[in-house]
């Protein structure tokens, strides 16, 4: 990223989310962003996973520049590259476990029979087998969060962007759900978390806090 | 996404709203059936009526003393009174090559006794051609004898309820009935024929037309009923029964001559139009049922927005996802198309089975309108909440709330 700038426009006032950020992130990191409400680090998360677009600058993923990208590539490129973790799942609630998976292969029009292998394996890794029948409202919130983590790399993305993943759960599902990513991340993927829980956001190598829509702070453990 | 995808995933969303989706395919269904039903209704009064008509006879023409003017002009202002026609008028008209049978018609109304028993009855004076001409069926004995149309003659032929009230289990054949002051000998007894267009063939008896013109003392005729040789020779008769009468009657048209399929075509024209209305009126429950499909499109995106933005973020662009809208929109008209047209063809066959005389067969047309209209306005009418759901923003809509 260099020199990205996000702008709001709030009533009449124009609100500068990122005011000029620079930053390089690569393959197989482990990156948490921390930092008080407000501070831009929600809207950061946001572009890097292109669903928001910077008012200026450029943000260039795995050295291709995405800041041109009309809607459907960018479309696109989310569903090849990019995994998202929300702090509320946002299963959908009618599908089950294994439907719920399976969604970002539909949509990228992968085939029925591979689309039930890659579900399956996906479903195993986060220890979730014998839960695949069921739906959202049958699984708690530990395993709902694992699904949602099944979803999100069942494509074998790069990245995995994940918005205070632990925010809805407690300690011990939390503690899960942090095991699983950084499973992941050990396992080559790129980890990137936004969170406000410092004990969290201490585990990652390495630590970006933000203030006022700029970098405060990039520590590397 | 291939389209089998996006068909089931609008299936499943279908089915994961049951009582939304239950409604909506009430309303759908509601109007569909109405356009099914209400045409079938129509059709079948259509069939039924020109059916009557098409049973008069074959080629038929009718021709009615007096003339029925509506094209303007002053009236007469002397006693223009039309000229009656006579037996020889229709003996005349029988000359021309076009014409394969003529049977002049007097009616009157008489009561009509055998022993004591008594009752009123409808007497048509006529020929031995009404038979043919009329299609009447003679059940026992036979229909008036032919020969010359101006000689009286005491026979007379009854119709079956007559014949069944004046003579119970006794046979009528030979038998001799009053009509009036005189007497006649029954020849034969037709077959029930039931109503057609307002006379009861069933009450009436039929005796030689010139014993009735005795009868009720009249040396006129009701109307002169013309077989045409064929169906091509129906209007060059038409000209050539005007052509005999003016001739006859001193250069005056005074009569007026219908045929058959004049009748029948502006029957058919009519009733077809009433269909067409009907089905129009009906057609407005399809609006409405696609006004519904819109509010409820509109309920379910703003419902699922935080799923809109999943599917965005899971790699969906804004036209898949209206696409998807789209689809479960015109798969519940599709559903509703569906059940609508079973409700309405079943409804039809359920009518028809406990009233035999009324056909509710939807016609096709019918069926392919109402399912089309349904698809197209449901389809229609989510075009605007199916923009709404692509024109989310996605992070906006993946925002806690």
């Amino acid at each position: 990223m260099r020199g990205v700038v996000r702008t709001f426009q709030v009533g009449d006032q124009t609100v500068r989310a990122l005011d000029g950020v620079d930053l390089d992130i690569e393959a197989g990191e482990y990156v948490s962003i921390m930092g008080p409400s407000g501070s831009g680090k929600s809207t950061m998360l946001n572009l890097i996973g292109l669903l928001d677009r910077p008012t200026d600058g450029l943000y260039a993923l795995a050295g291709q520049d995405v800041t041109a990208l009309d809607d459907d590539q960018r479309a696109r490129v989310r569903g090849e590259r990019i995994g998202f973790i929300f702090q509320a799942f946002h299963l959908v609630p009618r599908l089950t476990a294994a439907e719920n998976v399976e969604l970002p292969l539909t949509l990228a029009g992968i085939a029925p029979a591979e689309r039930r292998r890659r579900v399956a394996r996906a479903l195993e890794a986060v220890g979730l087998t014998d839960r695949a029948h069921h739906v959202p409202a049958q699984l708690s919130g530990g395993q709902r969060q694992r699904v949602a983590i099944a979803r999100a790399t069942v494509t074998e993305p790069a990245v995995l962007l994940a918005d205070e993943p632990t925010g809805n759960l407690d300690r011990a599902s939390g503690h899960d759900v942090v095991r699983v990513l950084e499973d992941l991340n050990a396992r080559g993927i790129t980890l990137i978390v936004v969170t406000h829980d410092a004990e969290m956001g201490g585990r990652a190598r390495r630590r970006i806090r933000m203030v006022d829509g700029r970098i405060a702070e990039d520590a590397r453990a | 996404m291939t389209a089998a995808d996006t068909l089931r995933f609008a299936f499943r969303a279908l089915t994961g709203f049951r009582v939304r989706t239950a409604l909506m395919l009430l309303a759908m269904s509601i109007g569909v059936a109405a356009v099914v039903l209400l045409t079938s209704l129509g059709e079948a009064a259509r069939t039924y009526v020109t059916g009557e008509f098409a049973a008069l006879g074959t080629n038929l023409l009718i021709v009615i003393p007096g003339r029925s003017e509506t094209t303007g002009g002053a009236p007469p202002v002397t006693g223009a009174t039309a000229r009656d026609l006579t037996i020889e008028d229709a003996v005349a008209l029988g000359r021309s090559p076009q014409v394969a049978l003529i049977a002049p018609l007097t009616v009157g109304e008489t009561a009509l006794s055998a022993g004591t028993r008594s009752r009123n009855a409808v007497v048509m004076g006529t020929t031995h051609e009404m038979e043919t001409v009329r299609h009447l069926t003679v059940e026992r004995g036979r229909f008036l004898p032919p020969g010359d149309p101006s000689r009286a003659s005491a026979v007379a032929v009854l119709g079956a309820t007559l014949a069944d009230e004046l003579f119970g289990a006794r046979d009528p054949l030979g038998a001799q009935v009053r009509l009036g002051d005189r007497r006649f000998r029954v020849v034969g007894v037709l077959a029930r024929q039931g109503q057609s267009l307002g006379t009861n063939m069933d009450e009436a008896v039929f005796i030689p037309v010139a014993s009735a013109q005795a009868l009720f003392n009249t040396p006129s005729l009701f109307r002169i009923l013309v077989q045409a040789a064929d169906r091509d020779a129906v209007a060059p008769a038409e000209r050539d029964l005007l052509r005999i009468l003016r001739e006859r009657h001193e250069g005056e048209e005074d009569v007026t001559v219908i045929t058959q399929g004049s009748v029948l075509g502006a029957f058919d024209r009519i009733l077809r139009a009433l269909t067409y209305a009907v089905a129009g009126i009906a057609a407005i429950s399809l609006f409405v049922a696609g006004i519904l499909v819109m509010n409820v499109m509109l309920v379910a995106v703003s419902q699922r927005t935080a799923e809109i933005g999943l599917l965005r973020a899971l790699g969906a662009s804004s036209g898949r996802v209206r696409a998807l809208f789209l689809t479960e929109a015109a798969l519940l008209s599709l559903l509703g198309a569906v059940l609508g047209v079973a409700i309405g063809v079943g409804g039809g066959l359920a009518v028809s089975a406990m009233v035999p005389a009324l056909d509710l067969t939807p016609p096709a047309w019918a069926v392919a309108a109402a399912v089309g209209i349904a698809l197209t306005t449901g389809t229609l009418f989510a075009l605007l909440p199916a923009r709404r759901a692509a024109a989310l923003d996605p992070v906006e809509a993946l925002a806690p709330r």
